[in-house]
């Protein structure tokens, strides 16, 4: 190990993306960060905190509770050449800012041909596990994955918080950038202070396995080594973190499931028409002919998110994803 | 010290003889007393209760406002229906809601309001005629509009019942959302008989209201732009609240129009239980707290009515105590929902067998307490 890396500070989630909207907003004038509270009171979940004072006014906007126009108004000065980063307070609050994202924002490039583009970068806490009720607890990732025109980046760790953030705030087209809650301040590891990307469109392998492949995202990354925790010493899971939803690294997928022949998909959000039905049906396009048995998907269920008491019985915990492990290794 | 300033307002101008809330019975009065306080032993329970962690989730206290729900709702019939946001403990209990339901809700247990599965900011009573708190700022606004074009229609098309007024409430922050402007033309275009009752407490969470909303203090001209009748009232003072609120009532149930009503107002809690409230001075909230409206009510109920003595005051407070206390105790021993049979009730009228979890989908059983 380098020596540089004994004496990288440790920062959590939050501290990583504080980190790196302020370097970049010292880096490139045109970054403006817009919201509800992220000025003087540093955001609901303290993510600009210290940036207001920093940064003045003019360039971290504490605005009225209106995420419409949050919306319209960031992609407004997205066109006209700027790099707004707003936050919306929970992704249950995207809902009366969709139609500007999804309709304008995503919509942008193509509408003109090419001749107006929007880079835009939406910060949004997602998920649940800190018993927030509905609308405060969900994973709306695949609606937005199903809109053309937007890139989704979900981030479980600090390092690539960080790294994906900066990516995205460069990135010429709009990136809707999810940041688990429930990872927020859980632990803390090791970020460069300096200025380095995590490419959107990478996942990545977390542990390097040869029995079976785990593929997820965001905070359920944890839940799954614990299972792998529990599972016995000889199964070899390979863990892989999305960190991109869209555009999804079919590539890293396949050539893991090429290799293990099996496949547990994990996600938070319900199980329906989420992201997993997608990545099984890209799998058994590209692994039909290695598959030793049929991919499995671990997901909250077909209801609306629970309040508190029944969250973790909502949420694809350990004991469930180890349990989904088990049956697929076992076909 | 709260007391004795709100006395020195009071005795400043003696209660007006004619007004409409001189001539109601000390009953009445008593009872907004009544349910102030309540409201009031409630919210600083359900502080204690969420710092215990009994409580999960967001929580948004009541306390300072009292005024505003128990004076807008005691100028409406019980059948009138109301719909508001997600600081909504004060208004369920206004409306009549079980305190033990209520407080269940918070702790999500399944004798809440809904089972324990909306929380503080989802009280809902349909035998009280409550739609909701909702979480979504500005959401419920359109909603307000359609619960009162339903009552609308069934009067006038149905033949089914009287005429009705919808009560929709919003704080000063929800004036900014899009869907308000929606919910407010609508109701102007379609003539119906919503009241926007904007519970004005300075702040949108921790952006006060200058910082928030061009042309602030004239918030009623929002509700004049779409051609709606719109009054600023002190909903610090419930008196003069009722005084200036049931007017309107009457004029909206009997003319069938929609109403605006600017409500000022102060929260002494932060917006939620997590605010670190750097946009005030404990100064600004002292002042207000000086000016509280259950101190000035008991002084009125005491100096000017004398339907109310110390040892009565006293008896009240008491009894309220253990009210809450009941609700709270209740609410610790009430029934954790099974995980097995609740995660999959309550979510389609009709079994889905293909959808997961895989058990049907069903009616769960009926709360007693609603």
């Amino acid at each position: 190990m380098p020596l540089w890396m004994h004496i990288m500070p440790e920062l959590t989630l939050v501290q990583a993306i504080n980190q790196a909207l302020d370097q970049e907003m010292e880096r490139d004038e045109r970054v403006v960060i817009l919201g509800e509270d992220v000025g003087h009171n540093g955001g609901v979940f303290r993510v600009t905190e210290g940036l207001h004072a920093k940064h003045g006014g003019d360039r971290v906007v504490d605005t009225p509770l209106d995420e419409s126009g949050i919306m319209g108004t960031a992609i407004g000065l997205a066109i006209a050449g700027m790099r707004p980063v707003p936050e919306i307070q929970f992704e249950g609050f995207l809902g009366p800012a969709y139609d500007q994202l999804v309709n304008h924002g995503g919509r942008m490039r193509t509408r003109t041909r090419g001749a107006v583009t929007v880079p835009l970068t939406v910060r949004v806490p997602v998920g649940g596990g800190i018993h927030a009720p509905e609308c405060h607890s969900d994973s709306p990732e695949a609606i937005y994955t199903h809109s053309p025109g937007i890139k989704v980046v979900m981030p479980s760790t600090p390092y690539d918080a960080k790294g994906l953030l900066l990516a995205s705030i460069r990135d010429p087209d709009p990136v809707l950038f999810f940041e688990p809650k429930r990872v927020y301040r859980s632990f803390k590891e090791e970020v460069p202070e300096d200025d380095y990307t995590v490419e959107i469109g990478t996942a990545k392998v977390v542990s390097e396995g040869d029995d079976i492949t785990v593929v997820t995202w965001g905070a359920p990354v944890f839940q799954c080594l614990n299972a792998m925790d529990e599972l016995p010493e000889d199964v070899s899971v390979e863990l892989i973190d999305l960190r991109t939803c869209w555009p999804i690294d079919v590539d890293t997928i396949a050539e893991s499931v090429e290799k293990t022949g099996r496949c547990v998909i994990v996600h938070e959000a319900p199980l329906t028409a989420g992201l997993g039905a997608e990545i099984s049906s890209l799998i058994q396009e590209r692994c039909f002919l290695h598959l030793q048995a049929p991919v499995q998907r671990v997901a909250g269920f077909d209801t609306i998110m629970p309040y508190y008491k029944l969250e973790m019985d909502y949420l694809p915990e350990a004991p469930r994803i180890q349990k989904g492990i088990e049956e697929c290794l076992a076909y | 010290m709260a007391q004795a300033s709100a006395a020195q307002d009071r005795s400043a101008r003696k209660r007006k003889p004619d007004s409409l809330s001189a001539k109601l019975p000390d009953e009445t009065i008593l009872e907004w007393l009544r349910q102030m306080q309540l409201i009031r032993e409630f919210e600083s329970r359900t502080m204690q209760a969420y710092q215990q962690a009994k409580i999960g989730g967001f929580c948004h206290i009541y306390s300072g406002q009292e005024a505003c729900a128990v004076g807008t709702i005691g100028a409406t019939e019980h059948e009138d229906p109301i719909v508001l946001a997600y600081r909504d403990h004060g208004h369920a209990l206004a409306r009549g809601m079980d305190p033990k339901a209520c407080m269940a809700e918070m702790f999500g247990k399944l004798e809440g309001c809904a089972k324990g599965k909306g929380g503080s900011m989802h009280m809902f009573d349909r035998p009280n005629h409550l739609y909701g708190g909702h979480g979504i700022v500005g959401a419920q606004t359109p909603l307000g509009t359609g619960l009162a074009f339903a009552k609308r229609y069934q009067w006038e098309v149905m033949e089914k019942g009287g005429k009705h007024v919808c009560l929709c409430y919003l704080g000063d922050g929800a004036v900014d959302q899009g869907a308000f402007s929606e919910a407010m033309n609508l109701a102007s275009l379609y003539s119906i008989p919503v009241i926007y009752i904007i519970e004005n407490n300075g702040y949108s969470m921790g952006t006060a209201i200058s910082r928030h909303s061009a042309n602030s203090d004239k918030l009623v001209m929002r509700g004049q732009s779409f051609g709606i009748k719109s009054v600023e009232i002190d909903g610090f003072d419930i008196l003069d609240l009722y005084d200036a609120f049931k007017p309107l009532v009457d004029e909206c149930r009997d003319l069938q129009r929609p109403a605006f009503v600017d409500l000022k107002t102060y929260r002494y809690q932060g917006h939620s239980m997590s605010d670190p409230q750097k946009y005030r001075t404990k100064d600004e909230v002292d002042e207000w707290k000086g000016k509280d409206s259950i101190a000035a009510l008991v002084d009125y109920c005491m100096n000017d009515r004398g339907c109310l003595d110390e040892d009565g005051w006293k008896a009240m407070q008491k009894e309220i105590k253990d009210q809450v206390m009941e609700a709270v105790e209740f609410a610790e021993n009430a029934t954790d929902p099974v995980p097995a049979e609740e995660l999959a009730t309550d979510v389609y009228a009709n079994p889905q067998p293909n959808l997961s979890p895989t058990e049907d989908y069903h009616h769960g059983v009926r709360n007693p307490l609603l």
